[in-house]
């Protein structure tokens, strides 16, 4: 059964919360801009409270199992985040008190900021950009910016390695520089010949993910780096995978020029059904300037017995703002919390532990899914989801038979370079018994879909609903439900 | 604490794999630059790190301690207890992205819920998911504009009454792109309305922008406006302030063609300005070119009605650099927020709390212009917020209320050079007739020295 609408729950004359009456004599509201109309539901509290109770019901999510998405590191998100966040000295703060009144906030930032800097290996960080979609912009958006500064705007060619997720092409592409695809050699790795047949006066920069979508750290990275800085051009991190290199590689001291870091994925601040997220840039020495405005710096300098001043510095050749404000603030308190509960040698853990437990259900699966790129991998790989002697069978099917079986599936049909991809990202989070459970389940549906094949086309039989009609949803766009309902007149003076 | 295993689960594990220590799993990073020192602080235990959050947070004066007349962008509502219990429900917040619909109906009807609801308030056709903020959704329309005319209307005209910040954004997210923004250069004078944007509208433009309220807090009917855009082929968006839509009419009855507004105020803490929501709506035959993700209604193949994300041919994941916008996460758990808030005040509630935020701003208002030397803009109608000339500096008064526990309003002539010694003052149900008479009475202190 599933759950109704709010506008089909919605009865006249129920409310959900009282409000006092005005204790200020009332003023006439203004003629010819008053609705006269509102259609929202009428619900009591019991009504609401019930509804979205049931509908959480209808999800999955990390607080009950194993949730494998590659390159989205779905690892726990601790309580104890949740509580601080919710502090009334952080939740309760306006964004444009003044400075003196947000020292606390203040410290915190510039404190992130800092701890970024020492992980990453770069000279300063912003934590203005909302996502890593808008860091990414961010990061590209500098790029184009240092190019210009030196008068050599000519520079608008973006390489991007065929493994990349599909915001790196749609970020340059919407700063209207020209992408162009590298593709990766047998090894997975950026296919050298490839790059330097594009490294021209016209190279803008490369954007790189590393380790990338199939889970592999590039063996050539300080090569495809020096290639790119020979050629004039600038080097971009894509921060998705930054799990894997916690304290054991810093990606400035690769060379990186800038980078950005998904709070949201690496610090286990939760993904909340699709955000927010957080997406802080990391850059080099010579990329500094152009940060976006403001960051969190010092104002005044303290001594023995006076803290310094917290505030906000424009840098000098910054590229604007991206975002209101100073960014997603609640994500920074709970990444801020994370990163003090491990410390220096608890990062490095975070990481080894991802790679440990990716390598382990690697190992465990590899006899029944075919894999690609056999090699040691760091905190995820990729399986085809796809056997010669089960034609019938494609990585869909293996993921909906999976929640019959109450996990999560992985990410399928990326990257798109492995046809029928299944990409596995376990985390450090999940115990060994808990992977191997989920190697039971995967290498039994293995089975099943040689012996059984049928179970896996008609999967999943347990969830709430069973698969979709995606093409109706597309054709019909049936893309909201609004109650009809109108103010009666003396209802409201 | 978060990884759970034990010595010997790694050594059975390293076993499997087939190395001897964890060290090796690592052998393709460059050995020079492999395990770098980390100076960091050493890891604390959770009950060290709430009591050392607590005094970081402790060293903040919020808008508990204070009495809070600062708007600008960010308000202080009052937030019913039921919002954060169902945003708590790990069902919701520890779920990723609903990309396998079977095992997220919960997400996805949650979504068509938002969905509708800010279809409603905006009085437009669809809604996307959400954006970041107010001010990136604002970008955002720029985009699904330039999208809509294919590059070939080069103008945006921008109010200077736009929020300072969105504008700031506007022209970040614009560098580069070769396109012209007009409308709120310094020469402009900021007082004048939506009247002065007319001249400027012509066939090279391809949206025109205002705030509803704009920053002032100015209320404009944008009927004309929308008229002038649409006679030239040109578009209009407008970006709100959600609480006011609880009584004003809707842009979508005004004409707008794209509805963007800033959802903080709809359940969601200040948070030192975010996480916050990007609304953004428009009008069914631009849904192709607008960014972000859309739920749609389907059935499954037992025949239940479900709900899926649909329409992703737009998005980044698919069309890679031909993408309406590289928007991947965005800010599901406010969205989420702000519908279940919009559900309990309902029809009814949001007209009464948005009411309560126009009686108590008049009556603030009207009290505040009978103080010696300061002056309300008062041509046009306004909602919760109001702009006051003041007879000194704005920092001056400010750090006078805040000596009194009052947080005053928001120093205008930051942003707008014309704008020294004025301040925006913002209202809210949370402020009693006591403290609104308090504020009355520490400005009348300034007033004349």
């Amino acid at each position: 059964m599933t759950e109704p609408l709010l506008c089909d729950l919605s009865v006249p004359d129920r409310i959900g919360i009282r409000f006092p009456e005005p204790d200020v004599p009332k003023t006439s509201l203004p003629e010819g801009l008053t609705r006269e109309n509102l259609p929202l539901p009428e619900l009591s509290e019991v009504d609401v409270v019930r509804h979205f109770t049931r509908l959480s019901q209808l999800n999955y999510c990390i607080d009950v199992g194993m949730y494998p998405l590659g390159s989205c590191t779905m690892k726990y998100n601790p309580k104890v985040n949740e509580e601080i966040a919710r502090m009334p000295g952080f939740a309760l703060t306006h964004p444009l008190q003044p400075i003196e009144t947000v020292q606390g906030n203040l410290l915190m930032m510039f404190e992130l900021q800092e701890w970024l800097k020492e992980i990453s290996g770069f000279a300063g960080v912003t934590l203005q950009p909302a996502a890593g979609a808008q860091g990414e912009l961010t990061g590209v958006m500098i790029i184009r910016a240092y190019h210009a500064s030196r008068k050599d705007a000519k520079r608008a060619k973006i390489l991007i390695p065929d493994s990349a997720h599909g915001t790196n092409p749609a970020t340059s592409a919407m700063t209207g520089m020209q992408v162009v695809q590298v593709p990766s050699d047998s090894h997975g790795n950026v296919d050298l010949h490839a790059l330097k047949a594009e490294c021209d006066d016209t190279l803008a920069g490369l954007m790189l993910t590393n380790p990338n979508t199939l889970g592999l750290f590039d063996e050539n990275v300080k090569e495809v780096v020096r290639l790119v800085h020979e050629a004039g051009g600038l080097v971009y991190g894509d921060g998705a995978n930054l799990n894997a290199l916690l304290g054991i590689v810093r990606p400035g001291d690769l060379g990186i020029d800038v980078m950005h870091f998904n709070l949201h994925k690496t610090f286990s601040t939760p993904h909340g059904g699709g955000g927010p997220g957080s997406g802080p840039v990391g850059v080099a020495k010579h990329l500094v300037d152009f940060l976006p405005a403001p960051v969190i710096g010092i104002v005044e300098e303290g001594d023995d017995e006076t803290p310094p001043m917290y505030g906000y510095l424009t840098p000098a050749k910054t590229i604007g703002r991206v975002k209101s404000f100073m960014g997603q603030f609640g994500m920074m308190v709970r990444a801020y919390t994370y990163m003090r509960m491990h410390g220096a040698e608890g990062l490095r853990q975070i990481a080894e532990y991802s790679v440990l437990n990716a390598n382990y259900l690697m190992a465990l699966l590899k006899k029944a899914y075919p894999l690609p790129y056999d090699r040691v991998c760091m905190h995820e790989f990729v399986l085809e989801g796809h056997w010669e002697d089960a034609p019938e069978i494609h990585a869909l099917d293996i993921a909906k038979r999976m929640m019959d079986y109450h996990l999560h599936p992985p990410t399928n049909y990326f990257p798109l370079i492995v046809h029928e991809a299944l990409m596995i990202e376990p985390t450090e989070t999940e115990s060994k018994q808990s992977l191997d459970a989920f190697a039971e389940v995967l290498l039994k549906i293995a089975e099943e879909a040689h012996r059984e094949p049928e179970l896996l086309k008609t999967a999943p039989h347990i969830t709430p609903v069973g698969r979709l009609d995606e093409v109706k949803a597309a054709k019909e766009l049936v893309l909201c439900c609004v109650v009809e309902s109108a103010y009666e007149a003396e209802e409201m003076h | 604490m978060f990884i759970p295993h034990t010595d010997a689960d790694r050594e059975a594990m390293l076993r499997t794999i087939g190395v001897k220590k964890l060290e090796e799993l690592f052998q393709d990073v460059p050995a020079a630059q492999r395990f770098p020192e980390l100076n960091l602080p050493d890891a604390v235990t959770e009950m060290e790190i709430m009591a050392e959050m607590d005094a970081i947070a402790g060293a903040n004066e919020s808008t508990r301690d204070m009495i809070c007349f600062l708007g600008a962008g960010a308000y202080n509502h009052y937030i019913p207890a039921a919002v954060d219990s169902i945003l708590r429900r790990g069902e919701f917040y520890t779920a990723y992205t609903p990309y396998q619909p079977e095992v997220s109906q919960g997400t996805l009807q949650a979504i068509f819920d938002y969905q509708s609801l800010v279809t409603a308030l905006t009085g437009m056709e669809v809604s996307n998911a959400s954006h970041y903020d107010g001010a990136t959704a604002v970008a955002e329309a720029v985009s699904l504009a330039f999208a809509q005319f294919r590059g070939k209307r080069t103008k945006v005209i921008l109010s200077a009454a736009v929020n300072p910040q969105y504008r700031q954004v506007v022209r970040t997210y614009n560098e580069g792109c070769n396109y012209a923004l007009v409308g709120d250069d310094a020469k402009i004078d900021p007082q004048t309305g939506p009247g002065a944007l007319i001249p400027l509208i012509d066939k090279e433009t391809a949206l025109v922008i205002v705030q509803y309220p704009d920053f002032f807090g100015r209320v404009f009917d944008y009927t004309e406006l929308a008229k002038a855009a649409h006679a030239e082929g040109s578009l209009l968006a407008v970006a709100v302030n959600p609480m006011a839509l609880g009584l004003l009419t809707p842009p979508g009855e005004q004409g707008a063609d794209i509805v963007t507004g800033e959802g903080q105020p709809l359940g969601i803490p200040l948070s030192f300005g975010g996480p916050y929501l990007g609304l953004f709506a428009t009008r069914m035959e631009y849904v192709r070119k607008m960014a972000g993700r859309l739920v749609g209604e389907t059935v499954d193949n037992r025949g239940q009605r479900a709900y899926v994300l649909t329409l992703t041919a737009r998005e980044q994941h698919i069309r890679r650099e031909k993408a309406t916008s590289n928007i991947c996460t965005n800010q599901g758990l406010m969205a989420l927020a702000a519908t279940v808030y919009m559900s309990l005040l309902g029809k009814y509630g949001l007209r009464q709390v948005a009411e309560l935020c126009y009686h108590k701003a008049h009556y603030a208002a009207k009290n505040i212009t009978k103080l010696p030397g300061y002056k309300i803009w008062s041509a046009e109608p306004f909602f919760n917020e109001f702009t006051v000339k003041c007879p000194h500096p704005v920092k001056e008064i400010n750090d006078h209320l805040l000596e009194h526990g009052i947080l005053g309003g928001y120093d205008l002539g930051q942003d707008y050079a014309k704008l020294k010694n004025h301040m925006l003052i913002a209202v809210t149900e949370m402020n009693s007739r006591e403290e609104i008479d308090l504020l009355v009475d520490t400005l009348a202190e300034v007033s004349h020295d």
